[in-house]
């Protein structure tokens, strides 16, 4: 029997669990949007969706059918191919976040080297399919949406960056799984006060990549109507808020793993699943923690925004960094 | 050089290009069918051309149609949040007009369901207000539902009161058509207590917020000239620094008697609005309590009970009413001719005289500020349209 060539087999491999992760993504976003909206109904003493299904579990069931069904409306004055492309071009980089991400050890798509910036890179991306669908649907108040988009996604990358290197200076490696096993005795989160602020600033940081109130400027839609996606509806629209909420499950999923030490907790050594169930849980914590601040607090406004990104987030994550760097240089000189 | 160039100037915003964007009538934030044309510079506000009418519905022509009986009813669909005060007013000029009396009773009842009213129209007000700023996805939507919660609470006491919840006929001409039920009054003091202590709650979520306070501390600042200038009234005025409230100035249906604070802010942004009106809140629910406290046993009404919709007539004559109603003002001009109906009417809308400020302190601000300014001035359309 000849044997196929390890490039061959590697790749069928990486395409087998990228289909897997996908799917079980994409099945994840639907659910979390339900568990978002129980989560929002109990904030504001309701009981959120119950209909469809015991407890309304089968309401984003339900809603991806009716999105399925709805009519697909182009605006005749938008640019047709633009406006046709963009929530791919969304889409796309959203979905991709999963690519580097172990979800406990050995179980991933692909381990890289330097996955924490291929997550970082292609998780910036995701601007231009905003600024497509804000351009392309022709309507003032996308167009508005979408430059409030280039600013915002400008201005916090910046942090965003510093803050996720945090975890990099101290664990010394760019892979994922590196980071991950370095927590393995503690999460990052307690190792105080660097790791702690680090984690803090994370979320703020997170909450303005997302477009999450109080940084939700983009949508924004007591102004704004609903932003960039205000021309799309049907499946476009779908595609738009499946790339938003695989957005929010990856960061909080980066979260989990850079600060939360990832996959260990009890019995983690035991068996990869309970790696992955605790990863789960504590990216879980995460999304609600940032769905709590979102349903508590009101939007701010973009030179506010802008303001607390500049000359607030940049310099203390800058600082964070540094302190950080030296306090790993210290440690190593210390010990070598 | 025409004043909204010059602020261009200052503002440095010259040379860039404009972008015209129609906000409303029909938009998330409008409150009602308002639309403001706004020119925008980037994000600033640099013109702003308010259009008002979609929801004119001749009130004034139907008030003269209508007899003395039949027009209460509709006159509460002017301001239809608060329709027991716009009632008042109508019902008010019938009386100052055709010098009826209003027994000692029915008075200590119209203050009851006017600050019953104040408050929950201030509880849409903050709902409403914050799901401007904090969005129907986000923050705003928690306190906006809070606040319906409570404003429920309000409304089924007043279909205990009348059997309608929304607009109601409640107020007529020499008193009031109802009785309390049994039972009424402590349901009323049960429910006050408890919106009381919830106010504490809405207080420790906005106040202790960073973000709130941005977005409403030295906002849309009115100056204590421009409030005097435009005519505002109502917590717009109070927060602008001027006391100026009806129920102190020109004391109608007894609050003479009652003892409550007329709250006066000096900022005149959207923070001091906000405070005036979580300070009348509580005035208004004190105001309730020492009216249940001191209710006079007697009729309700000096007039007998109606058999026909043209049996109240009203001698001839002309007078002018005003009330305080949670957004101001509200007054109506009313002339007889002796009839059961008015010969002409007319409203003094809060709203009104209240949105004609916009203009003047939106030029210069921020796209997300227009909303936030339209909400801290809590503009009701059917009032403005009328």
């Amino acid at each position: 029997m000849p044997t196929l060539p390890p490039l061959v087999l590697e790749s069928v491999r990486a395409f087998v669990v990228g289909f897997i992760v996908l799917n079980v993504i994409i099945g994840m976003v639907t659910y979390v949007t339900l568990l978002e909206r129980k989560f929002a109904a109990r904030m504001q003493s309701r009981i959120g969706p119950y209909r469809v299904g015991p407890h309304g579990l089968l309401q984003p069931i339900a809603d991806a059918l009716k999105l399925m069904m709805k009519e697909d409306v182009i605006p005749r004055q938008a640019d047709r191919s633009v406006y046709n492309l963009a929530p791919i071009v969304f889409l796309v980089p959203c979905m991709l976040i999963f690519a580097t991400l172990p979800f406990a050890p050995g179980l991933g798509v692909a381990d890289l080297n330097i996955g924490i910036l291929f997550f970082l890179a292609v998780s910036a991306m995701e601007i231009v399919g905003l600024f497509m669908g804000g351009w392309g649907s022709n309507n003032k108040y996308a167009l508005i949406s979408a430059m409030r988009a280039v600013n915002q996604i400008i201005s916090y990358d910046l942090p965003f960056i510093f803050v996720a290197l945090i975890p990099v200076v101290l664990a010394g490696s760019l892979r994922l799984s590196d980071i991950a096993a370095a927590q393995a005795g503690m999460p990052y989160v307690f190792w105080f006060p660097l790791g702690t602020l680090g984690f803090l600033a994370y979320i703020v940081t997170t909450l303005a990549a997302e477009n999450r109130v109080p940084f939700d400027i983009l949508e924004a839609e007591s102004e704004l109507i609903a932003g960039f996606r205000v021309e799309y509806s049907g499946m476009k629209f779908a595609l738009i808020q499946l790339g938003e909420y695989a957005h929010v499950i990856g960061t909080s999923f980066l979260g989990a793993l850079l600060f939360l030490g990832a996959w260990s907790g009890p019995w983690s050594d035991t068996s990869p699943w309970w790696g992955a169930l605790w990863f789960m849980l504590k990216a879980m914590f995460v999304f609600l923690l940032v769905t709590w601040i979102r349903w508590s607090f009101v939007r701010i406004r973009v030179d506010q925004i802008l303001a607390i990104s500049w000359k607030v987030l940049l310099p203390a994550s800058l600082v964070l960094l540094m302190a950080t760097g030296l306090v790993v240089a210290l440690r190593s000189t210390g010990n070598g | 050089m025409d004043p909204e160039a010059r602020k261009v100037v200052e503002l440095g915003y010259g040379g860039s290009e404009r972008l015209t964007m129609n906000m409303g009538p029909q938009h998330p934030s409008a409150h009602g069918v308002f639309r403001a044309i706004l020119s925008l510079e980037g994000e600033t506000v640099v013109g702003v051309d308010a259009v008002i009418g979609y929801l004119h519905r001749c009130h004034e022509k139907l008030g003269e149609a209508l007899t003395y009986t039949q027009y209460p009813s509709i006159a509460s669909k002017t301001d239809y949040v608060a329709a027991m005060c716009s009632e008042l007013a109508y019902v008010r000029a019938a009386e100052l007009v055709g010098k009826v009396e209003v027994p000692k009773r029915a008075q200590y009842l119209r203050v009851i369901v006017s600050e019953l009213q104040r408050v929950a129209s201030h509880c849409l007000w903050l709902g409403t207000w914050c799901l401007d700023m904090g969005g129907a996805l986000g923050g705003g939507a928690t306190v906006f539902l809070y606040c319906i919660r409570e404003r429920e609470w309000v409304l089924d006491l007043f279909e205990a009161l009348v059997g309608a919840r929304l607009l109601y006929g409640f107020h007529q001409v020499g008193g009031v058509r109802y009785d309390i039920p049994a039972g009424w009054a402590q349901k009323c003091r049960e429910t006050i207590a408890l919106i009381e202590r919830r106010l504490i709650e809405y207080e420790d979520m906005l106040e202790r917020n960073a973000f709130f306070q941005a977005r409403t501390q030295g906002v849309g600042t009115i100056s204590r000239e421009l409030a005097q200038t435009v005519g505002l009234s109502g917590p717009l005025i109070r927060g602008s620094g001027v006391s100026y409230d009806i129920r102190r100035l020109e004391p109608y249906s007894s609050y003479e008697d009652f003892d409550f604070k007329v709250p006066v802010e000096t900022a005149g942004d959207c923070y001091a609005r906000y405070r005036v009106r979580m300070v009348e809140f509580r005035e208004s629910i004190k105001i309730v309590r020492q009216a249940l406290d001191g209710l006079p046993e007697g009729p309700v009404s000096s007039r007998p009970g109606v058999k026909s919709v043209g049996q109240v007539r009203v001698a001839k004559g002309e007078g002018y009413a005003r009330v305080e109603g949670p957004r101001g003002e509200v007054g109506c001009y009313l002339i007889s001719d002796g009839s059961a109906k008015p010969y002409r009417m007319k409203w003094r809308g809060a709203s009104f005289s209240n949105l004609s400020v916009l203009p003047h302190i939106l030029i210069g601000t921020k796209v997300a500020d227009v909303v936030a300014i339209m909400g801290s001035v809590d503009p009701v359309f059917g009032e403005v349209d009328r």
